[in-house]
């Protein structure tokens, strides 16, 4: 299970965000925990500053902005299946 | 090529008569219509490209210990070219305050990033011409460097939250990322997608509103306004402008309804600056680091040096 974290105060790009991952890994059945976190000093101790900021196990992975399926995808290239060719 | 294009369309295709003001003003809607459009996708994407090398974190580095002046010009600089939706100013003020950068630059970048966007300037420069965008985004920059110092005369730290203080920004390792040139192009796009998919009603909403008056607008009215232009015509734009909150796309068409009337380019350019600068929502969010007092200060200040700014291009224009 691959843990990710949407950071962001709450805006409607933090929403967005959330549900296009949500969306995306269901998609192509990626088994992740989603969680919010809307508190200041724990987006703060990520050390980002651009918001909606995402953390995949522990890393950034994006600050800043909404990303695109694809960007997504790439952050779970190690853990998805093996036989897609274009992957790891 | 635009003109030409509404040429096509509005005298050839339609068939109107040319000298019509129905003809006038589909012409003109359709020449504004294609150009804006056109103008507001190259600028997005250039700017998401840009923007995929200049991150938050880096500007606060670049900021962080330098010569005040320096800092405050470079604050406000990238202020203009990294806009930010209001929620992100929270992360971005404890993360200025974290890495020592004084409160005057930090309220500097606060200022100049809602003012100047290239959305606003687009819009602008498409309706009423690049002197008029060039005065306000040199207005803008002007009102955002000596507002950021007169705050800073008045010492803001011991209005700051005392939580502010004690958050210790950490540094996560970053995942892998793919830096490539395909992944800056996919990130571009995605914002030309995502802005233009969010403002185009506004933006035809706009121009429309914008070509009625350039069709219909009757003479007269605008000799009769012309006399508004008395000295307490710039602080009543700008009273009036505070409190309305409106996104940039929305204020432009007004200001060239108003240029349009005969109210002068200062009175005109002010109002748009303090609807832009200052908005609820956005001192909401600051409350959340910054008290009350803070607060004031910084809406009374900003708002006396647009008044200023408007006198100023008022006497000289």
């Amino acid at each position: 299970m691959i843990e990710v974290k949407v950071l962001g105060p709450g805006c409607k790009n933090c929403q967005t965000t959330h549900k296009l991952i949500a969306d995306v890994t269901s998609e192509n059945g990626i088994k992740i925990t989603l969680e919010k976190v809307e508190d200041m000093a724990e987006i703060m101790s990520y050390g980002i500053m651009s918001t909606p900021g995402v953390i995949v196990d522990g890393k950034i992975a994006h600050a800043g902005g909404i990303p695109d399926k694809k960007t997504i995808l790439s952050w779970f290239k190690s853990s998805c299946c093996p036989a897609d060719d274009n992957c790891c | 090529m635009f003109n030409r294009l509404a040429d096509f369309i509005v005298f050839e295709v339609s068939g109107l008569q040319a000298d019509t003001s129905v003809a006038q003003s589909l012409h003109f809607f359709v020449m504004d219509i294609t150009k804006i459009f056109f103008m507001l996708i190259l600028v997005i994407y250039l700017m998401g490209l840009f923007r995929s090398f200049v991150s938050a974190e880096k500007v606060r580095n670049y900021v962080q210990g330098r010569k005040e002046w320096v800092a405050r010009s470079l604050a406000i600089l990238l202020g203009a070219v990294t806009p930010f939706c209001s929620c992100s100013s929270v992360p971005l003020f404890i993360g200025f305050v974290e890495a020592g950068i004084p409160l005057g630059v930090t309220f500097s970048f606060l200022i100049a990033s809602p003012m100047i966007n290239e959305i606003a300037v687009v819009m602008l420069f498409g309706i009423v011409g690049w002197k008029i965008t060039a005065l306000y985004i040199f207005s803008g920059m002007v009102v955002a460097f000596v507002g950021g110092i007169i705050i800073q005369k008045f010492k803001p730290e011991r209005w700051v939250e005392d939580y502010v203080w004690k958050i210790r920004m950490g540094e996560a390792q970053t995942l892998e990322q793919d830096n490539s040139l395909q992944a800056r192009h996919r990130y571009a796009l995605t914002e030309v997608k995502t802005i233009v998919g969010r403002i185009w009603k506004w933006v035809i909403l706009g121009v429309g509103a914008g070509a009625l008056f350039h069709g219909y607008f009757p003479q007269e009215w605008a000799s009769n306004l012309g006399d508004a232009n008395n000295f307490l015509a710039v602080p009543m734009a700008v009273i009036m402008g505070v409190p309305l909150y409106s996104n940039a796309v929305g204020v432009i068409p007004l200001a060239e309804a108003m240029l349009l009337k005969g109210v002068a380019i200062g009175t005109t350019l002010a109002f748009m600056m303090s609807i832009a600068a200052i908005s609820v929502p956005e001192l909401v969010i600051l409350r959340k680091v910054i008290k009350w007092q803070a607060l004031a200060l910084f809406t009374s200040i900003v708002t006396l040096s647009i008044i200023l700014v408007g006198w100023f291009l008022n006497s000289i224009l």
